[in-house]
């Protein structure tokens, strides 16, 4: 008997809150861009679970573009990070005011 | 309970444990450890879910990839150790209060039964392998998102590429 559909949301429905409270907690942007990792796997998983569960292949396709954007925000995200460190010297998200009027 | 079923519920659990340790561990280091951890068991979460393409793709490009990209910026980066660990704790509420708005969303679509419903009505998928089955999907009926997602790629690169060489 494979795994209900229901559970397999709840998996990454918690997934998603422990991405959502790293993000919301953490100071560290390098920790936000790795929460926001974890957030993009569990919408991942949602696409995959409804593509077993509705028998459509569309899912699984969707997840691999997924995947393929999630590289290039991680590349971005990540030299972003690194000129903030080489203009502020800092990578704490509250140490951080430039844009503060 | 059969094999698969207690093996889908160990590594879900892993897969959590490992993504509270992303958030909860001090120094960033030990965080993209357990983010590895944690995609692998995701992996295996796929290929249990019959998505054995989606699992490789996984492995390769998140857990080797991504990772990696994450580990060359914790080393360039001189973090301050005693500092890492300390957390923005006002916000833990705001972030609950987001996560159980989530599923409250979630759990109430579910519990409508529409999607048992659709489920039913399903037509079966032909009986040929996984990962040629995507292939055929990718090259078909998502040939003009793929190539979409070929340039954005492209564009990332030269976007990083650019704000890498920006301070010289």
């Amino acid at each position: 008997m494979p795994v209900p559909i229901g559970h397999i949301l709840v998996i990454s429905l918690l997934l998603f809150m422990i991405g959502v409270i790293g993000v919301v907690t953490r100071r560290n942007a390098i920790i936000i861009l790795m929460s926001v990792e974890l957030m993009m796997n569990a919408a991942n998983l949602n696409f995959i679970a409804f593509s077993r569960q509705l028998n459509n292949l569309g899912g699984q396709v969707f997840s691999v573009f997924t995947i393929a954007i999630a590289a290039g925000e991680v590349a971005v995200g990540l030299v972003v990070v690194l000129a903030l460190y080489n203009n502020s010297d800092t990578v704490y998200v509250d140490e951080i005011h430039i844009m503060k009027g | 309970m059969a094999a698969s079923t207690v093996i889908f519920y160990v590594l879900s659990a892993l897969a959590l444990l490992c993504g509270v340790m992303v958030i909860w561990s001090r120094h960033a280091l030990y965080s993209a450890v357990y983010l590895v951890l944690s995609f692998l068991c995701l992996a295996g979460l796929y290929v249990l879910l019959t998505a054995e393409f989606v699992a490789a793709v996984q492995v390769l490009v998140y857990a080797g990839g991504i990772v990696v990209l994450f580990l060359f910026l914790i080393m360039l980066v001189n973090l301050k150790d005693a500092l890492t660990g300390r957390r923005l704790r006002v916000h833990a509420v705001v972030s609950g209060a987001i996560g159980a708005a989530v599923m409250a969303q979630i759990l109430y679509v579910y519990s409508r039964g529409e999607i048992r419903a659709a489920a039913a009505a399903a037509p079966a998928l032909a009986g040929e392998g996984n990962l040629q089955a995507v292939g055929k999907a990718l090259y078909t009926d998502y040939v003009l998102p793929f190539e979409i997602a070929s340039v954005l790629l492209l564009v990332a690169m030269i976007g990083a590429i650019v704000l890498a060489r920006q301070k010289a």
